[in-house]
């Protein structure tokens, strides 16, 4: 049973034995169970409502002192005084109280989410933003402006160069590529790690922490991947000469087309 | 009754003029109500909203954001650029296209694009610097991102999509890589081209519908131009779309810390 606090039990009690013409702890010892229940002799003093005016109900209603004002129904206005104070909504139940449950104390509805300190997008926002929208502007523009696009000569798939180099954000495969079998370095280390791991991630991490200190191996993770492409970015971009052979770019010169303007610009 | 000047009554016409064009037909018919451009704008809480409620491309952005995330040092509005940059690309690449043809032609259009063409050459560098920095800011958006933890739940599938968006950024910009039709273009592609090949079971088929036969040709040109310049585009815009929605779905920006 539920543990019903005192005070709600002896309020309960009160009301019974209110109704019963008992004495409280007499209630209570029934209500415990230590007690035989009172056998109600008589009906609790209710209201016994009808349309009719004044009926004798099918109980012996000793209550029924006032006449019952019908209160839903427009009945004919023979007995309409006032309207009541109370309207039941279910007339023909003779209403007696009990102690059924007692609901503890909570919230009904959990609250999901804390309120946020939040500003206008308008203009905490948008402004930043344009600016720095502007200066990107700025900036590719006067890049353009200085720096000149290569452009070498026609294609000619009988001219091979040496080396021949893909774009940058390739140039790290392609070094894989001299290192290992083309099958794992040029393909299944991309689309396995490069592709699916990388999709995978987050449902992979099940770690809900986004604090750097309480996710080091995530962290230690993704810094040695970006360290591992960066070097051999570096390498391929820059270390790489004829024949895929090791160049040092302060003694043989670059072996990049892609930045054979960057170079020569005067 | 003070009589008014010269100068005050042609100042008082303005203002007349203005307001009733402001809240005129016209202009309530091109503006929805509300609107700072119907009815001025006077720096309230209310207009605030407004301003960001009443124009399309504003409305990207839910009226507030949390204060954390507005700090230039949280994002370093790397997303906003990289998108920012995708539109600079869209409209230097539609001028662009202007004056390329891709066939065997390719070569002299680009040439006569850097001697002959008003900006030709601003605008050809704009486009692939651009590129490259495109390609470098997705990534260092992709770091953030990662750094931040923001990839956890809810935003694991935004994650996903973003991934998806970093390879269509690498494949647009490998597919321009080739349109120039020089050297640096052709071997580029084919050293890339190759590495497809050694596909597992289907390297052969790979290549050759890369290459749209065996080798990089001008049909290998034609191909690649039309996933440039439409089909990839076509593909990121509506995996854009749903990556900017889905960022606001989720809670907005992630954080703070």
């Amino acid at each position: 049973m539920v543990d019903i606090p005192e005070h709600l039990l002896i309020r309960s009690a009160e009301a019974r034995a209110k109704a019963l013409g008992i004495t409280v702890d007499q209630a209570l010892a029934e209500m415990k169970g230590e007690a035989e229940p009172t056998v109600i002799s008589k009906e609790p003093d209710v209201q016994v409502i009808d349309e009719t005016p004044a009926p004798a109900a099918e109980t012996p209603a000793p209550a029924a002192e006032t006449p019952a004002p019908a209160a839903e129904t427009p009945a004919p206005a023979t007995t309409k005084k006032e309207t009541p104070e109370e309207v039941e909504f279910a007339p023909e139940v003779k209403v007696t109280q009990r102690l059924l449950t007692v609901v503890k104390a909570k919230p009904i509805q959990k609250p999901v989410s804390e309120p946020v300190d939040k500003v206008n997008t308008w203009p905490h926002l948008m402004l930043p933003e344009f600016v720095s929208l502007m200066a990107m502007t700025a900036f590719l523009i006067l890049l353009s402006a200085i720096l000149q696009a290569p452009l070498l000569e026609e294609a000619n798939p009988n001219v091979t160069p040496n080396p021949a180099k893909a774009p940058w954000y390739f140039l790290g495969l392609q070094e894989l590529l001299s290192y290992w079998d083309p099958q794992i370095a040029g393909v299944m280390i991309p689309l396995l790690l490069g592709v699916v791991l990388w999709m995978a991630f987050p449902y992979i991490d099940r770690n809900p922490e986004t604090h750097p200190s309480k996710r080091k191996f995530a962290i230690m993770f993704y810094t040695f991947f970006l360290a591992g492409a960066g070097i051999l970015t570096i390498i391929g971009v820059l270390f790489r000469g004829p024949g895929w052979n090791w160049t040092y770019p302060w003694i043989d010169g670059i072996w990049f087309d892609d930045l054979l303007d960057w170079i020569h610009f005067e | 009754m003070q009589k008014l000047s010269f100068r005050d009554k042609i100042k008082e016409a303005r203002i007349n003029a203005s307001d009733s064009f402001r809240g005129g037909k016209l202009m309530s018919s091109i503006f929805r109500p509300g609107s700072p451009f119907r009815k001025g704008y006077v720096d309230s809480p209310r207009n605030r909203s407004y301003v960001v409620m009443n124009n399309v491309l504003y409305h990207l952005h839910p009226v507030k954001v949390k204060r954390h995330g507005v700090r230039l040092s949280y994002t370093l509005c790397l997303g906003g650029l990289s998108f920012f940059l995708f539109i600079v690309l869209t409209i230097t690449g539609i001028w662009l296209m202007f004056y390329f043809r891709p066939t065997e032609l390719a070569y002299v259009d680009i040439q006569n694009l850097q001697t002959s063409i008003a900006f030709g050459s601003l605008v050809r560098n704009m486009h692939r610097w651009g590129a490259h920095l495109m390609v470098l800011v997705v990534f260092l958006h992709m770091s953030r991102v990662f750094y931040h933890g923001a990839y956890k739940a809810p935003r694991e599938f935004n994650w996903v999509i973003g991934v998806i968006l970093l390879l269509l950024t690498l494949l647009l910009s490998f597919t321009g890589y080739l349109l120039p039709w020089d050297q640096l273009a052709i071997w580029a592609v084919t050293v890339g081209g190759n590495m497809a090949g050694y596909t597992p079971v289907i390297g052969a088929q790979a290549k050759f519908g890369l290459f749209a036969g065996l080798e990089a040709t001008t049909a290998t040109l034609l191909r690649f131009y039309v996933l440039h310049v439409l089909f990839l585009p076509f593909i990121i815009v509506i995996f854009m779309a749903v990556h900017f929605w889905r960022v606001r779905k989720d809670g907005g920006i992630s954080g703070p810390l």
